[in-house]
């Protein structure tokens, strides 16, 4: 990007002697400066912090459904994520592993961890306290269990049924469903 | 002339350019200078002032995967009080991953807590999405698929009613903007007794908007008709043949005309009717099952459709 803006800055240069503008080496090191600013604003604007909205949310080698899965993020989690394609960011995890978040598992809402937990922040806003847990969340369901009006066991059971990516991709491969279509 | 006009309006772009970059920046200066300006006259009036509004101006929409997380969680509890499971691992299993492997490749992949699915005892006609995607389908709905990839239809439907969440939509407005005024008052810290049992009398009264379109009311036509031509795409996607929806509307349709308008019938438009405004859209395959999706089909739904 910045390679980009320098180069036009070059052929503007040589464009301003051809036309014999008065322009001095300072004019030209405006530009310069100027330019550089602009690709250093536009970079940054590539990349930005995003915050991890589902409990587990898997970062892809590919952008796509059945791609290689190379790290999970959490919860709240911050990654640096690219622009977006097709439904998918290519994102850095704070751990530095490098692929691919859909979509639906991001928010650009910042998720402020809930007191008591070591992520707490301080000094959040409004929209920060709306994603940190606050609301309908475990207290109220506890709350609800304990007022004995409901029964989770089988809403329990039924949350650990878990298939792996493995398992689907074999479903798949046996079942003779042609693979990955974006 | 012309060249130098080109010039000029090149150089002129790239400082309009970094002018809007550096605006960004500068926007979001002038609006914490302003909320602290604000802060000056009475903080506590201003942020009250501005979380009101804040709060009013949510809706359904703006309930966080979590929240909605949670939602599901005791929709799914509460239907259950009418519908009891069907305690068959192997069905079960066998659900979670057409299920499952049909849901990544949903618009929505990621929920808070994922997908799952489970099979009710009942043999009435009905399936039931509950937010978040904890799905439940009836053995009568069972019954309706003859093959994997009508029970791929089944479920694809009820996935898109998650990721376009349509029970949320359910939930009335003013619980919604009472809850997120009381989330919004609580600010950072930990809830009191108070605010935790208003809280959840709100959420409580949310979770019955959503089960009374499930079980009693239904979704609206609009919406149905978005879940069965979403449930086309996802099927294309995933590559099963989605003419199977067809042949199982048709089937159902037929089914339901015996049930006596129980269930499904009762919360759905007319399954011939969706089958008949989906005939445009879908691609007409001959429908020869696979034989290896064929017996693995049998082998985990005969028990559970022949059992009485």
């Amino acid at each position: 990007m910045i390679g980009t803006v320098l180069f036009d800055v070059r052929i503007w240069k040589v464009e301003l002697r051809k036309r014999n503008f008065d322009c001095t080496e300072i004019d030209i090191m405006r530009i310069k400066v100027l330019a550089v600013l602009l690709a250093v604003s536009a970079s940054a604007a590539v990349t930005a912090s995003m915050s991890v909205q589902v409990r587990n949310a898997k970062v892809r080698a590919t952008p796509s459904q059945l791609g290689r899965v190379v790290a999970t993020a959490e919860y709240g989690d911050i990654v640096q994520a690219g622009t977006l394609q097709r439904g998918w960011y290519p994102v850095t995890t704070a751990d530095g592993e490098q692929g691919w978040l859909h979509e639906s598992a991001l928010s650009k809402k910042p998720i402020a961890m809930r007191s008591g937990t070591s992520d707490a922040a301080t000094g959040v806003s409004d929209d920060e306290v709306a994603l940190a847990g606050k609301g309908f969340n475990e207290q109220v369901e506890a709350k609800l269990k304990a007022d004995g009006t409901l029964d989770y066991t089988w809403v329990d059971r039924m949350a650990a049924f878990e298939v792996s990516e493995e398992q689907i991709k074999t479903f798949r491969t046996e079942g003779n469903l042609p693979g990955g279509a974006q | 002339m012309n060249q130098r006009f080109s010039f000029l309006t090149m150089a002129c772009s790239g400082l309009l350019l970094a002018a809007l970059f550096f605006g960004c920046a500068e926007v979001t200066d002038i609006g914490t200078q302003l909320a602290q300006e604000a802060g000056v006259i009475s903080a506590d009036e201003a942020q009250s002032v501005k979380r009101g509004a804040k709060a009013i101006e949510k809706t359904y929409q703006d309930l966080t995967p979590e929240q909605e997380y949670y939602i599901g969680r005791a929709v799914v509890a509460q239907v259950l009080q009418g519908y009891p499971p069907l305690d068959q691992p192997e069905a079960n299993a066998y659900v979670n991953l057409l299920g499952q492997s049909l849901a990544v490749f949903s618009e929505r992949p990621e929920t808070f807590g994922g997908y799952h699915f489970l099979l009710l005892d009942s043999d009435e006609i009905n399936a039931f999405a509950g937010p978040g995607g904890l799905i439940l389908v009836t053995r009568g709905m069972l019954r309706c698929c003859e093959t994997e990839d009508e029970l791929a239809a089944v479920l694809a439907h009820e996935i898109c009613h998650v990721e376009k969440k349509h029970g949320l939509s359910a939930i009335k407005q003013g619980r919604l903007t009472e809850a997120f005024t009381i989330i919004a008052a609580e600010s950072a810290k930990q809830m009191g007794s108070e605010e935790l049992a208003s809280l959840t009398r709100e959420f409580e009264a949310s979770v019955g908007d959503v089960v009374m379109t499930l079980t009693t009311s239904g979704y609206s036509r609009n919406q149905e008709r978005e879940a069965d031509a979403a449930a086309v795409q996802l099927l294309r996607r995933a590559g099963y043949p989605e003419a199977s929806i067809i042949t199982m509307l048709e089937r159902m349709d037929k089914r339901l005309a015996n049930a006596g308008g129980l269930g499904f019938a009762k919360t759905h438009p007319s399954a011939q009717s969706r089958a008949d405004t989906l005939a445009g859209q879908v691609k007409q395959t001959e429908l020869v099952p696979a034989p290896a999706r064929q017996a693995r089909f049998a082998a985990a739904m005969k028990p559970v459709v022949t059992n009485p």
